[in-house]
């Protein structure tokens, strides 16, 4: 599937880059967190081990916060909700 | 849920309980090398030769998937997103294994060869660097995603293990491409007329350029006459922990610093504060940490092994053994094959697909590549390509046992990008003689100034890849970005 980033609320934005490898969820990543406004969440669903770690250790520098994280379809599939600092 | 702090310093993920249907598919698959080990010994008592090789593989896979351990990570998220874990983990791996091999080397139990010292390295480097930003994995990284079951990671394996054979053996209108210089010094080797030296752009490549460039540890280099000085002083502390250390603190300042100060500047206490900081990003992450003391130690111990095992049969190269085990099928004409005794993976990977283009009905062995150096013996009979198939199945044990691993199909996109860096990755794979691990993390471990030569052009090629993938991103975002203002 393509990747997919949606506006789905308020100040809520849906970012999906399932079937993606290192290191396009990182950097879509970056890039739809760059574009947020302070406060704003994103909502990052990636199926990727990899790329979590990078993401959290992303979240660490910037300041941004993962205020949630899911795991769903057997697990392989990470649901992530990052708040822009 | 979860929810992390912004200071928070462990980024590693909870602990997790496996699935039961993972337990008993990570014992089947343990099961599966176990049953090889044992029934291959009882055929003949010298295949624990190969064993050795697959057990050390199972090790490094499993390692590598723990840690997430990644060369193209390592140099790609540091320009990317600004991450440093994976180059961290890297130099402690680095550290380790040079300790290690030091100590290997002063027993005597080295199987090390150090390579030519030429600005080849960058070149292959940097084509290497940037396929494997293309890729999204380095050579073993794309090795351990396989085994989590990446079918992406699969193709960059096969794109660049069928890449490797085409530039080893290619010649017609590609000898044009080759200085007179270098046909004429290929020439003048006095190689056996089977290998036909002069047809073939990368047998003049080595035979006319390569070999005549000379190879050192800087243990040897700086004149050290014991033993040991030459192994712990030369090529240790000053061709691995110095360089690996000063590297930590280029990153430290560049990329660590800034957050790990960030909301504690009343508490900034000079220099003290400064080391902190510095022993805060080796230990942030945890896996990343084990895993690099996991394969830096165990690198180490293979050397010692293989030497050892040697030793015992009485050979110097599994060429010899296979001889004498009364297979001589897919030799070298020295009837030797490749036997690094250490931790390698492209030179293997080639010699795997090049079994499958002849069975095609393609002759490789008239390359210096294959035929006077490597052989292409059965994959069945490949000790080293044992050890890469074990690194698959070691890395899919643990990503079971972490209910992680998923076979993924990739996109065509993905699989283009697979396909395209991986062919990038075996041209700079044969240009540089090896790849992340055979040109860079075996060569700088041993005392080889070579390697960091292979590192250098990497990190560049990583840093055009990442600038590229930048802007093909930013291409992409605006377009989804189009049917809404932010």
């Amino acid at each position: 599937m393509a990747v997919k980033f949606e506006k789905t609320g308020d100040g809520m934005y849906m970012l999906d880059v399932q079937g993606y490898v290192c290191p396009h969820p990182q950097l879509y990543t970056k890039k739809g967190l760059e574009k947020l406004k302070q406060g704003e969440i994103l909502e990052l669903i990636f199926d990727n081990p990899s790329s979590g770690e990078s993401i959290v250790a992303m979240c660490q520098a910037e300041g941004n916060e993962i205020v949630a994280q899911e795991k769903e379809g057997g697990k392989t599939t990470m649901r992530w909700r990052i708040r822009k600092s | 849920m979860a929810s992390l702090p912004c200071n928070s310093v462990n980024i590693d993920t909870p602990s997790i309980v496996t699935e039961p249907r993972n337990v008993t598919r990570a014992f089947l698959v343990l099961g599966f090398f176990v049953v090889v080990s044992l029934s291959s010994f009882a055929v003949d008592h010298r295949f624990i030769y190969f064993s050795a090789y697959l057990w050390f593989g199972f090790i490094y896979g499993m390692s590598l998937q723990y840690g997430r351990f990644c060369m193209a990570s390592a140099i790609r998220d540091l320009f990317a997103v600004g991450v440093p874990r994976m180059a961290v983990g890297i130099m402690i791996a680095v550290v380790l294994f040079s300790l290690i091999s030091a100590y290997v080397t002063v027993v005597g139990k080295s199987t090390f060869h150090p390579s030519p010292i030429g600005f080849y390295s960058v070149i292959g480097g940097l084509i290497f660097g940037i396929g494997m930003v293309y890729t999204g994995g380095c050579a073993s990284g794309s090795l351990y995603k396989t085994g989590e079951g990446s079918v992406a990671a699969l193709l960059v394996v096969l794109s660049l293990s069928f890449t490797q054979v085409f530039m080893v053996d290619a010649g017609g209108w590609m000898n044009q491409l080759v200085p007179m210089s270098w046909t004429e010094s290929a020439l003048a080797k006095g190689l056996p007329a089977v290998i036909t030296p002069t047809d073939g752009w990368y047998d003049q490549f080595l035979a006319g350029y390569v070999w005549n460039l000379s190879a050192t540890t800087v243990g040897q280099l700086l004149g050290f006459t014991s033993v040991v000085s030459a192994a712990f002083i030369g090529n240790s502390l000053i061709n691995s922990i110095i360089p690996a250390a000063l590297i930590l603190a280029g990153i430290y300042l560049r990329w660590y610093r800034k957050g790990y100060l960030r909301g504690n500047e009343a508490q900034y206490r000079g220099l003290s504060t400064e080391l902190a900081g510095y022993w805060s990003m080796i230990t942030a992450s945890r896996r990343t940490a084990i895993a690099g003391l996991v394969l830096g130690i165990a690198a180490g111990l293979h050397m010692w092994v293989m030497q050892g095992l040697q030793n015992r049969l009485g050979i110097a190269n599994a060429g010899e053994l296979l001889t004498a085990m009364g297979y001589t099928d897919g030799l070298s004409i020295q009837d030797t094959i490749f036997d690094p005794g250490y931790f390698y993976i492209t030179t293997q990977e080639a010699q795997g697909a090049a079994w499958i283009v002849q069975k095609l009905g393609f002759n490789v062995m008239d390359s210096i590549f294959f035929g006077l150096d490597n052989g292409v013996p059965n994959p069945l009979l490949n000790p080293v390509l044992w050890m890469s198939i074990a690194l698959v199945g070691g890395a899919a044990v643990m990503a079971l046992l972490n209910n992680e691993f998923k076979l993924k199909l990739p996109t065509a996109e993905i699989a283009t990008w697979a396909i395209f860096g991986g062919i990038l990755m075996g041209i700079g794979a044969r240009v540089g003689l090896g790849c992340n691990i055979g040109a860079f993390f075996a060569t700088v471990t041993n005392g080889d100034p070579s390697g960091w030569l292979f590192g250098l052009g990497m990190t560049a090629g990583g840093y055009i890849g990442v600038k590229f993938f930048n802007w093909w991103i930013e291409r992409k975002m605006a377009k989804e970005m189009a049917a809404f203002d932010l």
